[in-house]
């Protein structure tokens, strides 16, 4: 090898002047500051969203990739169905939607990055979207900084309200306290607490624990599993050996399948030993295998057997479009109440922006499929009916109680005793 | 061996240029980009950082680091960690850690609360741990294969051990909704701005460093390691050393990308640093190709642009195309785009290339 000892003196003397050029210009570009502890500065973005012409944009920001695609999917497609409905009838305001589909590819950063696509180029009047909470936490900034909206479909952890997100799915006092009770009013004395690793099931089991207390229920066990973890012989096992009245089960996607195998394989029935899931719609039934999950039971809002001319006509409307074969679940029901919920808002208003729709969401209902919805417009939440489901040997849910009426969301429980000192 | 050093370093005339032009897009960039698109550039120009970093330590020096995202990730959650303790305010708490965790800050994430402190573990943690890593492995005599898999094992361990300390670290969360950078608001648009003036001027300042320690003895050590590594350990030199600080150096580079990667995009999950991410940073490197000065920066820049404007237009479509790339180049261009130009003008120097290319 032949050793070479030019100096690159041209190339040093051209970088040096290069770099010192984007110093002076970087430093003589400084903007606003702010100062530490202020509550943000809010230099919320001028608004391009287009209302002169017949049509109005909106943006569905769902994962059409990776590994939350599979549930994503059907969010989005029961978003389509809804603005294909609106569209049929009239329109919003008079204006036909047009839809502006991004992939949110299952990684928070790329739904950060889509959102602020969707609003500063596309110029969308409002996006629906989101299921993870790292998504939704990713995507939080970005709405609160460009001043747009969000509305997003999936029941959720709680402990959040902002005034750029509509969350139609259902917070904690909604799904898992109402379940707490229906355990609770079973009879039931001790609790196994199963979940993934990520902040929902942490933070519900911290609300289980709380509950727990007040209630006199013990908790014989915790565990929790890695998202995607699929082998559960050792869970499985400790679940068995304590033997408690119920187990509640916050896992997550393809865990389930792998949990629900191995708890039928050490003959634990839902008889002996019932689980309570807040993760499995009737989407996941059908994954899991029916033989392995039937008789266990759910909290939802919604279940596709619910019996209303509402959902009649939306399962029915559903099936046309996408297949016999495809069912309905509650974040896909929550996604489309979310498009309806977001019109009735702006024909309230009689306008698109931001600050007037929000102004006008208080009180806002829609004739849901789950039942009539109410939004709340302290905490841009809705009051919903809580459900427990069993699961039948058709592979459908069916409504096993109620909470009757529909409940109004708490996100910070705020409403009970027992949880003071949660948030 | 002289076609291989054209190669490797080409003519200084050609590098001036390059550079120049390099310098002169990147200037012309804020005009003609709308500040969305300006921000998008400034992210990938973080990344190109870990692939200016890659292109030393696996296109001079054979390292396959498929771990990368291990460095970027300490980076850019030092960084994240340091502008929610500035947000919170002198002796405040994130707030994350009043809902998910005790609502006390722990006395590890103290000496961040600085804004020295925080710069200089930002530069000093991923180096001493990649010293410390390949210091261990080097000597030891681990390459090719089996280094890679341990690097990967060492990113997926990282991502793991981020998921489970939910309390301080965020969790699958992350950490987010940064307002400010050095008490600069971060939703001022002239500060997106400055902030991407500084990723380019950072990243012309990586490019010129790796310039500069190529054409010096050091680089001519790190190529020759690569192709020969018994015969210069019999000349009298310690292969293990050289691999070491190639190795910190590209840690270095992806540490500083991922610090600045934080303000400019506004957030950081285990989901950007494991595995995935990890290979992700490779591809790029590989396309553009590894062995030249501005084949990774180029071939990382426009794979994340492909990336972002490809699944504008296909959004389920664009991991595809993706693989098709990387499946085209590694059968056809071992070299990368980079080398067109070089089998155009002289075909023999590919097939040189490609006979002693790094694992």
């Amino acid at each position: 090898m032949r050793l070479r000892s030019t100096s690159p003196h041209g190339a040093t003397r051209l970088s040096t002047v290069t770099l010192a050029a984007l110093c002076v210009i970087a430093l003589s570009a400084c903007g606003a500051r702010v100062d530490a502890g202020s509550p943000g500065a809010s230099s919320s973005a001028e608004s391009c969203v287009d209302t002169s012409g017949d049509t109005v944009k909106i943006g569905f920001l769902n994962s059409l990739s990776g590994t939350m695609a599979i549930s994503e999917q059907t969010v989005h497609d029961s978003l389509q169905l809804a603005a294909q409905e609106i569209n049929a009838d009239g329109g919003v305001l008079g204006k036909q939607l047009e839809i502006v589909s991004e992939d949110g590819q299952s990684e928070p950063t790329v739904f950060a990055e889509k959102a602020g696509k969707l609003i500063t180029s596309d110029c969308v009047a409002a996006v629906f979207g989101g299921w993870t909470s790292a998504s939704r936490k990713a995507m939080l900034p970005v709405f609160e900084a460009q001043d747009s909206l969000l509305f997003y479909p999936v029941q959720y952890e709680g402990l959040e309200s902002s005034p750029n997100i509509f969350y139609t799915g259902a917070t904690t006092n909604q799904q898992i306290v109402p379940a707490l009770d229906y355990l609770a009013e079973q009879g039931t004395k001790s609790l196994f607490l199963v979940g993934s690793d990520y902040v929902f099931p942490r933070t519900a089991n911290k609300i289980i624990n709380a509950y727990a207390e007040a209630h006199d229920i013990e908790i014989v066990g915790e565990e929790y599993a890695p998202l995607g973890h699929t082998d559960f012989s050792t869970i499985v096992n400790k679940v068995k050996s304590a033997d408690a009245d119920a187990v509640f089960n916050t896992l997550n996607g393809d865990s389930n399948v792998a949990f629900f195998k191995e708890y039928n394989n050490a003959g634990i029935s839902a008889h002996d030993m019932p689980v309570v899931s807040v993760s499995i719609a009737e989407e996941e039934v059908g994954g899991i295998g029916v033989e392995n999950i039937e008789g266990q039971l759910t909290a939802w809002n919604y279940y596709q057997t619910v019996d209303s001319p509402a959902n009649s006509a939306f399962v029915e409307a559903f099936k046309a479009e996408y297949g016999e074969d495809r069912p309905t679940s509650d974040p896909m029901e929550a996604a489309y109440t979310s498009l309806y919920l977001w019109k009735a808002m702006v024909e309230k208003a009689e306008s698109f922006d931001v600050d007037d729709v929000t102004a006008a969401a208080d009180g806002v209902t829609f004739d849901a499929p789950e039942g009539e919805v109410v939004v709340n417009g302290d905490n841009h939440h809705i009051a919903k009916t809580a459900l427990i489901g069993k699961i039948g040997a058709d592979g459908l849910i069916h409504t096993e109680w109620s909470s009757q009426e529909p409940i109004e969301p708490d996100p910070f429980l705020e409403g009970y005793d027992w949880a003071d000192g949660l948030s | 061996m002289t076609v291989l050093n054209a190669l490797v370093r080409p003519g200084r005339t050609r590098t001036l240029a390059a550079f120049g032009l390099a310098a002169a897009l990147l200037l012309l960039a804020p005009v003609v980009l709308s500040p969305f698109r300006l921000d998008l550039l400034a992210k990938f120009l973080c990344l190109a950082m870990v692939a200016v970093g890659i292109g030393l330590a696996w296109g001079r020096g054979g390292l396959l680091t498929l771990g990368q995202g291990v460095y970027f990730g300490l980076g850019a959650y030092l960084m994240a960690m340091h502008l929610k303790l500035a947000d919170a305010g002198p002796g405040g708490v994130p707030d994350f850690m009043l809902l998910y965790g005790t609502g006390q800050v722990p006395g590890w994430w103290e000496p961040l609360r600085s804004p020295v402190s925080a710069i200089l573990l930002i530069l000093v943690v991923p180096a001493a741990l990649a010293a410390l890593l390949g210091w261990a492995v080097f000597t030891r005599r681990v390459r090719g294969a089996y280094f890679a898999i341990l690097s990967q094992a060492l990113a997926a361990a990282f991502a793991i051990l981020l998921i489970g300390q939910q309390q301080t670290t965020g969790g699958t969360n992350g950490l987010n909704g940064f307002r400010a950078f050095f008490g600069y608001d971060l939703a001022d648009p002239v500060n997106k701005q400055m902030l991407y003036l500084i990723a380019a001027g950072v990243l012309l300042v990586m490019v010129a460093v790796v310039r500069q320690l190529t054409v010096s003895r050091f680089g001519e050590l790190l190529v020759a390691v690569r192709d020969q590594e018994d015969r210069v350990r019999f000349l009298g030199y310690d292969p293990a050393a050289v691999k070491v600080v190639a190795y910190v150096v590209a840690a270095v580079m992806a540490a500083v990308g991922g610090a600045l990667f934080v303000p400019i995009v506004g957030i950081i999950s285990p989901a950007d640093v494991g595995v995935v991410p990890s290979i992700g940073f490779l591809i790029g490197v590989a396309i553009g190709g590894r062995a030249t000065l501005l084949g990774p920066v180029l071939g990382s820049i426009a794979v994340s642009w492909a990336q972002t404007s490809i699944s504008e237009q296909f959004p389920s479509g664009w991991i595809y195309f993706q693989g098709a790339l990387f499946i085209l180049v590694i059968a056809f261009l071992p070299g990368g785009l980079a080398s067109v130009a070089g089998t155009l003008r002289r075909r023999p120097a590919v097939a040189g290339l490609s006979e002693r290319s790094p694992a």
